[in-house]
């Protein structure tokens, strides 16, 4: 038991974080409610599905700084498609694209031997032509039960927005997890000599994880789609803001260590600290430095309980 | 040729851009065999383990596997091929726990547990994360796991390298026991005691070819030496010429009780200048913290160290550097700047002393590097990077350095760990060469056979205590085996 606690503090941290959050938004705008956590929820939604697809790459020893760039590819053919086409095919189609865009960034990294960062920094631009000529300025229409799913809550007191977070990332990421091929992805990240000598096939582990990035940036897309109706070719802020969250949720850069519901927490608890801050009238400007100083903040502190913990 | 033969590599040529790591190397191994393959430190042992376990595909040569050609283009394919390598870093992986890094081979659970418990580990938790266990823990699983798997072949590359005596008397038996069923192995190790103990033959490769097969029979290493070497040694030849510097009166550095939680309880002993003071103990009996306290990686507890009669607190390494004593890591790759040139590595400690700078510095301490150079016996490749050099060669620019540069205090540990012979016994002199400059040096030594050979005197810790200082020059092997393990004479006598 003990050991489950201990192999998951940083997650329990981010968790109780979360809750404080919460509590103190409450405290400040006493009005903040179900409506409220709502639209958190519902904004959170295309920062968490980059968050997840980059924290699989980091999780496998990588980098991937195309996924802004992914979103956008997927959700203008979103858009384009859902115009002439009923909403299960698009959605079906549009996830195929997203792992398919993953799958060359990864096999481009594998087989040309040029350092992912550099790779994918070529691919963000690439993508974003493509995305460009599939639509060149914002359009297209989005499914109307997919706009709606995305609002309101089935569940009582879990917004939809959370729920389908949830339900996406749980479908993909917990077999996979359970998988072999989930260990080869923590193993290649983790050492990848050792991972080649155990006999992991490290070059079609590597793809496969930017292919399940492509597949997140698939379903950010399509989040991206439902929120505004329409799909727009122009990378949104997502980039940056994923590289955060995974570092704020315990994944650690180099790969081998860290899940995705950290991260994942960690996209919630960004947004809850925007939130706080417009309520408090807090100027803009002001905002991402006091964004940017929690995230060292924290990560300081985890990384000193940490090594207390270890020396122990 | 023979019908159980499992595994048969023959004419193997590998080359590294214009560097032939392997000529012409060859190997078989048959059922029930345990075959030893030697050869000095870039004679291309590890290129051709690699080959044979497919880490690395070969130029030419084939490798047949029970008389049927064979591609192992991938460990893994090894692996399905019945060919179970552990190599000499642990292929663990840290950050799984025991048993994810177990399905990550297929590896059966029941017999890996049953193995580990054979092999002399207790108290191990498949949810043990594979990163907070020991190097020598380490080593032993990745042994069960391999033979878990039921390979046909087992490959064991310096399997006892890291180990303490009583596992690597469970590791060599364990390995007799398998091969009497039928297992093959085989076994590269620099160790003679353990070769002629455990093999049948020795295969010797040298400069990348297969010079000897030979028959495992009382007087063989001299042979395998002879072979190793490539050219007659007499015995006089092997003996190193200890030559004695005048020891100092005055202690160099005094470890006046030192404590240092949880390991280290109680460590007292001076250093004189001019002096190799040796260190025996067994794994883990609180030298790598003794180390890295004297180095200033981390404060003692409890006691006091005095360098030069001045009681000394070192919170850093820099406070250790600059009361001149230096450390070299066992680990080698600590040590060096693996993409730089031999030359820049060892003027290093140089240009890292800023006020020295200045032409007619320059220039004597270019002559200094020249000859550290040429002390080194590694010329042609001086401009070549480091990390192409063999490990052996490696460990002989981090310690040769100290020559050009000159150094008070040196703290050497365990730097002949997976070296062979020859490329040792070009370091003893090496570390002697310091002593006689007024060097003081401290030596660890996995190894205690090497105590007599470079040592002045050595301390013997156990358990966190020193438990004796002996005279290194009359210290037979037994002798140092009784003291490493805390056995005091007078207890032997009576």
């Amino acid at each position: 038991m003990s050991d489950i606690i201990k192999k998951n503090a940083w997650v329990a941290g981010l968790v109780a974080l979360l809750f404080v959050l919460l509590v103190l938004t409450k405290a400040i705008q006493p009005s903040f409610g179900m409506s409220g956590l709502e639209s958190v929820a519902r904004a959170a939604l295309p920062f968490a599905f980059a968050t997840a697809g980059m924290a699989v790459v980091v999780i496998v020893g990588g980098i991937d700084l195309s996924v802004a760039s992914m979103m956008a590819v997927c959700a203008v053919t979103a858009a384009v498609l859902m115009e002439r086409m009923a909403g299960v095919p698009a959605i079906l189609i549009v996830l195929g694209l997203g792992f398919v865009m993953g799958l060359i960034n990864g096999g481009l990294i594998v087989l040309t031997r040029v350092p992912d960062i550099v790779v994918t920094l070529a691919m963000l631009f690439v993508w974003e032509g493509v995305a460009l000529l599939i639509l060149e300025s914002p359009g297209g229409a989005t499914t109307e039960w997919l706009k709606q799913s995305i609002r309101g809550s089935v569940i009582p007191f879990v917004p939809n927005a959370l729920a389908i977070i949830a339900l996406c990332v749980a479908v993909v990421w917990i077999p996979l997890r359970r998988s072999k091929l989930g260990i080869s992805i923590y193993a290649t990240g983790s050492d990848e000599l050792a991972a080649f000598r155990s006999g992991v096939a490290v070059g079609r582990t590597k793809i496969v994880a930017y292919g399940v990035c492509g597949m997140f940036c698939a379903f950010g897309g399509l989040s991206l789609a439902s929120l505004t109706g329409i799909g727009e070719p122009v990378p949104g802020p997502y980039l940056m803001a994923s590289v955060a969250a995974v570092v704020l949720g315990g994944v650690v850069l180099g790969g081998g260590r860290g899940g995705l519901l950290g991260p994942i927490i960690a996209v919630l608890i960004l947004r809850i600290v925007r939130t706080i801050l417009t309520l408090l009238a807090v100027d803009p400007n002001v905002t991402t430095i006091i964004e940017g100083t929690i995230m060292v903040g924290v990560v300081m502190l985890g990384t000193a309980a940490t090594l207390r913990g270890a020396r122990k | 040729m023979n019908a159980n033969q499992i595994l048969d590599a023959s004419g193997i040529a590998k080359s590294f851009g214009a560097v032939k790591a392997l000529v012409d190397a060859s190997l078989s191994v048959s059922e029930g065999e345990i075959v030893a393959l030697m050869g000095a430190n870039g004679a291309g042992k590890s290129t051709f383990v690699k080959i044979i376990t497919g880490a690395l595909t070969p130029d030419n040569g084939k490798v047949l596997i029970r008389g049927k050609q064979a591609r192992v283009g991938s460990p893994a394919e090894a692996r399905r091929s019945g060919l179970v390598p552990v190599y000499q870093e642990p292929s663990l992986i840290p950050d799984l726990d025991v048993a994810d890094n177990l399905r990550l081979t297929d590896t059966p659970i029941a017999p890996f547990e049953r193995w580990v418990k054979e092999l002399g580990i207790e108290g191990l938790s498949l949810s043990d994360m594979v990163g907070d266990l020991p190097l020598a823990t380490l080593r032993i699983l990745d042994l069960a796991r391999a033979l878990a798997s039921e390979p046909d072949v087992l490959l064991l590359d310096e399997m006892t390298a890291a180990l303490p005596s009583d596992l690597v008397e469970r590791v060599l038996k364990v390995t007799r026991q398998q091969a009497d069923k039928g297992m093959g192995v085989i076994y590269v190790s620099h160790r003679f005691n353990e070769i002629s103990e455990l093999c049948d033959r020795a295969t010797v490769l040298r400069d990348g070819q297969t010079v000897g097969d030979l028959v495992i029979e009382p007087g063989v290493e001299d042979r395998a030496v002879e072979l190793m070497l490539g050219q007659r040694l007499d015995l006089a030849a092997r003996e190193v010429n200890k030559t004695r510097g005048t020891i100092g009166d005055t202690p160099r550095v005094r470890v006046k009780g030192v404590a240092i939680a949880p390991k280290v309880t109680d460590i007292s002993f001076d250093m004189f200048p001019g002096e190799v003071l040796g260190v025996v103990a067994l794994e883990g009996q609180g030298q790598d913290e003794l180390f890295e306290c004297l180095a200033g990686f981390m404060p003692p507890t409890a006691g006091s160290i005095e360098v030069n009669g001045t009681t000394t607190a070192f919170r850093h390494p820099a406070d250790a550097i600059a009361a001149g004593v230096k450390f070299v890591p066992g680990d080698r790759a600590d040590a060096l700047l693996a993409q730089r040139s031999v030359r820049e590595n060892i003027a290093l400690p140089f240009s890292a002393r800023m006020s020295s700078w200045g032409w007619l510095k320059m220039r004597h301490e270019r002559e200094r590097v020249e000859h550290a150079i040429d002390r080194l016996q590694i010329d042609t490749r001086a401009q070549g990077e480091v990390q192409r050099l063999s490990g052996g060669n490696q460990q002989k620019v981090t310690i040769g350095r100290w020559l050009a540069t000159g150094v008070e205090t040196l703290l050497l540990f365990d730097p002949t760990r997976g070296i062979d012979v020859r490329t040792k016994r070009q370091i003893y002199p090496l570390v002697r060469e310091l002593a006689e400059q007024g060097s003081s040096v401290l030596f660890y030594t996995s190894e205690l056979e090497e105590i007599p050979l470079a040592c002045d005197r050595a301390v013997v810790i156990f358990n966190g205590r020193v438990v004796d200082i002996i005279d290194a020059e009359n210290a037979d092997e037994q002798t140092l085996l009784r003291a490493a393990y805390g056995l005091t004479a007078q207890e032997g006598a009576a």
